[in-house]
C-alpha cells in the first residue's frame, strides 16, 4: 500500500514534466498540441538506444533526449505553427502516431514492436537508484521536477512568458506590439517538447524497457487532462492536476478493485473530466494565477463577461 | 513501368478508398464551415455507425442464405445506423459544444477530445477491444475486365458515396434548410436577424454529417475491420482530405477525399513506399499542403480581420 503510494507520486513527477510543458504550450500560449506521447517517446528512446548501445551513461543522455525532443518540435512546429491554432492539433495528433509508427517498423534501430529491454539502472557516484528502491528513486524524479519547476515559473514570468501570455490573449495584437510570434510560438513549443523528452529519459530508467505501445495517444490526452483540470497557465496547479490523474488511474489497483472496475472505465472518467472542466470550470480546479491582484482582477474579470 | 490494365486496378482501388473518405471528409467540412471548429469526435462518431450497423445487419439477416434479403437488410441496417449515429451526433453537440460556443476557440476544442475519448471507450467497454468483421451481404466474387480485378464491394461503394454527395449537394443548394445552412456559415449573426433557427441549423448540420459518417462505416465495415479506436486514423485522413480540398467547402471535401484515396493506394503501388508506412503518406500530404496552399484546393483565401 505504501509502495503503491510511492509509484503513484513517481508517475506524478514524470508526468509533470509533460504537463508543465504542455502548460506552457497550451495554458500560456494557447496551442493545442496532442503529441506529448511522441516527445515522451522519442526522449525514452534516445535514454534507450544510447546506454544500451553505446554505453552512455544515464546522466548524458538527458540533455541530448531534450535536444532530441526539442528540434522535433521545431521541425513539427515551424509549418504548423505560422497557421491557424486548429490545425496545430490535428498536425501534432499525426505526428504523434507517425513516431510510434516508426518505432515499431524500424527494427534494426528500435527492436520493433518487441521494443529494448535490460536497460542499465542509473547509478549515482556509485550508488544504484533502481526501481526497486522507491524513496531513492522519488528523490530523484521529484529534483527534476522542482527544477523545471521552477524554470518554469521563472520563464513564465520573463519577457518570454509575457509575449506568451500576449499571443494567447490576441494574437493580431501581440504582433502589432512587435512580438514576433512564430519566433516565440516555436520556442514555447520547442521547450515543452523538451520537458517530455526529459519525462521520456526518466521514465525509461524506470520500467528498465521500452515499447512503442507505451506511447499512444492516450498519454497524449491524459496530459491535455491533467493541465485541464489542475488550470491552464498555472504550473503548481498543473502539477496537482498531474497527482490527481495518476491517483485516479491507479485507483482501481490501489483500493484492490482492478478486477472488478473495467480499465475503459477511467478513460470514459477522463473524457468526461475534459468536456466537464470546459463547461462549468474552464480555468481548472484552481485557475490560472493572474498577475493582477485585487481591485484590478475582479474589474478584468467583470469586464471578461461583458465582453 | 506499371501496364494499362495494372493502372486502372489502381485507379479502381484509389476510388473506393477516395469515396470513403469523401463520406467522411464531408462531415468535418460541413461543421467547420458554419462553426470554425474541428470536431475531434468525427471519427469515433463513425466508428459508433459502423457498429451500429453491423448489429443491425446481422440481427436482420439472421440465418438468411445470401440473396435478396441480405441485400437489402444491408441498406435497412445503413438506415438505422445513419439514423441512430444523426441523433448521437446532434446529442453530442448539445452537450458538449453548444454550451461552448461563446467561450474561447480552445474550449470546444478540447471538449470534442473529451467526447472522442469517451466514445471510443464507451466502445471497447460495451463490444469489447477486438475487431469484427460483416458478413458479407451478397456474393462477392471478384469479376474480371480486361485483367482489371473489381469486387462487387467496389462497385457498391462507389454507387453509395456517389449517391451520397449527389443527394448532398442537390440538398444544399436547392432546398430551403440548405440555403439556411449556406447562410449560417456565411454569417451567424445575419442569418439569425434574417429569421433563421441558427440552433437547428446546426444540429442539422452535425446530423448530416454523422449520417454520412456512419454509411461511411458501413462501407469500411463491407472490406475492413471494425474496432474500437478505428476512428482515429480514418478521422484523421479524412481531415486532411477535407483540408486538402479547402476546410469548410463541400465540393473541395469530395475532391481532396478522392485525391487522397488516389495518392495512397498509387502511392504504394507505383512509387514503392512500404506498406507500413502508408498512413504517413496523407499526414506528409497535410503538412505539404498547409505549408503551400493552406486554403486547400477549392478553398478561398481568407485575410483574418482586426
Amino acid at each position: 500500500m505504501f509502495n503503491f503510494f510511492l509509484l503513484i507520486l513517481i508517475y506524478t513527477g514524470i508526468y509533470s514534466l509533460m504537463s508543465m510543458g504542455q502548460n506552457l504550450m497550451t495554458g500560456y500560449t494557447g496551442m493545442l498540441s496532442l503529441c506529448q506521447a511522441g516527445f515522451f517517446a522519442i526522449g525514452s528512446y534516445v535514454t534507450a538506444i544510447l546506454t544500451t548501445r553505446y554505453g552512455f551513461s544515464f546522466w548524458a543522455t538527458i540533455p541530448l533526449s531534450a535536444m532530441m525532443a526539442a528540434v522535433f518540435g521545431i521541425l513539427i512546429g515551424l509549418p504548423t505553427l505560422r497557421l491557424k491554432g486548429d490545425y496545430l492539433a490535428i498536425a501534432t495528433l499525426g505526428f504523434g502516431e507517425i513516431v510510434r509508427n516508426v518505432l515499431n517498423n524500424w527494427d534494426s534501430l528500435t527492436g520493433g514492436p518487441m521494443g529494448i529491454q535490460r536497460i542499465p539502472m542509473v547509478k549515482f557516484f556509485g550508488f544504484t537508484i533502481n526501481p526497486y528502491k522507491k524513496i531513492a528513486f522519488l528523490v530523484m524524479v521529484w529534483i527534476f521536477v522542482l527544477v523545471f519547476y521552477i524554470m518554469f515559473e521563472r520563464l513564465g514570468r520573463s519577457r518570454m512568458g509575457r509575449a506568451l501570455q500576449a499571443i494567447r490573449d490576441d494574437e493580431i495584437a501581440a504582433e502589432a506590439m512587435g512580438i514576433n510570434t512564430t519566433k516565440y510560438k516555436v520556442w514555447a513549443f520547442a521547450i515543452g517538447a523538451a520537458a517530455a523528452g526529459v519525462a521520456g529519459s526518466l521514465q525509461t530508467v524506470y520500467s528498465l524497457s521500452v515499447t512503442p505501445a507505451s506511447y499512444t495517444f492516450m498519454v497524449s490526452v491524459l496530459v491535455l487532462c491533467m493541465v485541464v483540470l489542475g488550470g491552464m497557465g498555472n504550473f503548481a496547479a498543473v502539477i496537482l492536476g498531474t497527482f490527481i490523474i495518476q491517483l485516479i488511474s491507479y485507483f482501481p489497483q490501489l483500493v484492490g478493485l482492478s478486477s472488478v472496475i473495467p480499465a475503459q472505465f477511467k478513460q470514459i472518467l477522463f473524457g468526461l473530466i475534459l468536456v466537464c472542466m470546459m463547461i462549468w470550470r474552464p480555468q481548472g480546479i484552481i485557475g490560472t494565477r493572474s498577475y493582477m491582484v485585487g481591485k484590478n482582477r475582479v474589474k478584468m474579470e467583470a469586464a471578461d463577461e461583458l465582453a | 513501368m506499371v501496364s494499362v490494365s495494372e493502372f486502372f486496378q489502381h485507379l479502381m482501388n484509389g476510388l473506393t478508398l477516395g469515396g470513403i473518405y469523401a463520406l467522411i471528409a464531408l462531415g468535418y467540412t460541413m461543421v467547420y464551415g458554419i462553426l470554425k471548429f474541428i470536431n475531434f469526435a468525427h471519427g469515433d462518431i463513425l466508428m459508433f455507425g459502423a457498429y451500429i450497423g453491423l448489429f443491425c445487419f446481422d440481427a436482420l439477416r439472421g440465418n438468411a442464405p445470401l440473396g435478396t434479403w441480405t441485400f437489402i437488410s444491408f441498406f435497412i441496417a445503413m438506415l438505422i445506423s445513419m439514423v441512430v449515429t444523426a441523433g448521437l451526433g446532434v446529442a453530442t453537440e448539445r452537450i458538449a459544444y453548444r454550451p461552448l460556443r461563446k467561450a474561447n476557440r480552445l474550449a470546444p476544442l478540447l471538449s470534442a477530445i473529451g467526447v472522442s475519448f469517451i466514445l471510443s471507450n464507451s466502445a471497447a467497454w460495451i463490444w469489447g477491444t477486438q475487431s469484427r468483421k460483416l458478413n458479407y451481404p451478397f456474393d462477392n466474387t471478384p469479376f474480371n475486365i480486361k485483367g482489371v480485378v473489381i469486387t462487387p464491394h467496389q462497385v457498391m461503394v462507389l454507387i453509395v458515396s456517389l449517391i451520397m454527395m449527389v443527394s448532398l449537394i442537390l440538398f444544399v443548394n436547392k432546398t430551403r434548410m440548405g440555403k439556411a445552412m449556406r447562410a449560417v456559415s456565411l454569417d451567424q449573426d445575419t442569418s439569425r436577424l434574417m429569421g433563421i433557427n441558427v440552433n437547428q441549423v446546426i444540429s442539422m448540420t452535425f446530423a448530416i454529417g454523422s449520417a454520412l459518417a456512419a454509411s461511411g462505416g458501413m462501407l469500411i465495415a463491407l472490406d475492413y475491420k471494425v474496432y474500437p479506436s478505428m476512428g482515429m486514423m480514418l478521422g484523421l485522413k479524412a481531415f486532411v482530405a477535407a483540408v486538402v480540398g479547402g476546410i469548410g467547402n463541400i465540393g473541395g471535401a469530395m475532391l481532396g477525399g478522392i485525391l487522397l484515396g488516389l495518392l495512397e493506394t498509387f502511392g504504394v503501388a507505383i512509387f514503392g513506399i512500404p506498406t507500413a508506412m502508408k498512413d504517413t503518406i496523407s499526414f506528409a500530404i497535410l503538412i505539404l499542403v498547409l505549408l503551400l496552399k493552406p486554403e486547400g484546393l477549392l478553398g478561398k483565401a481568407v485575410k483574418e480581420k482586426v
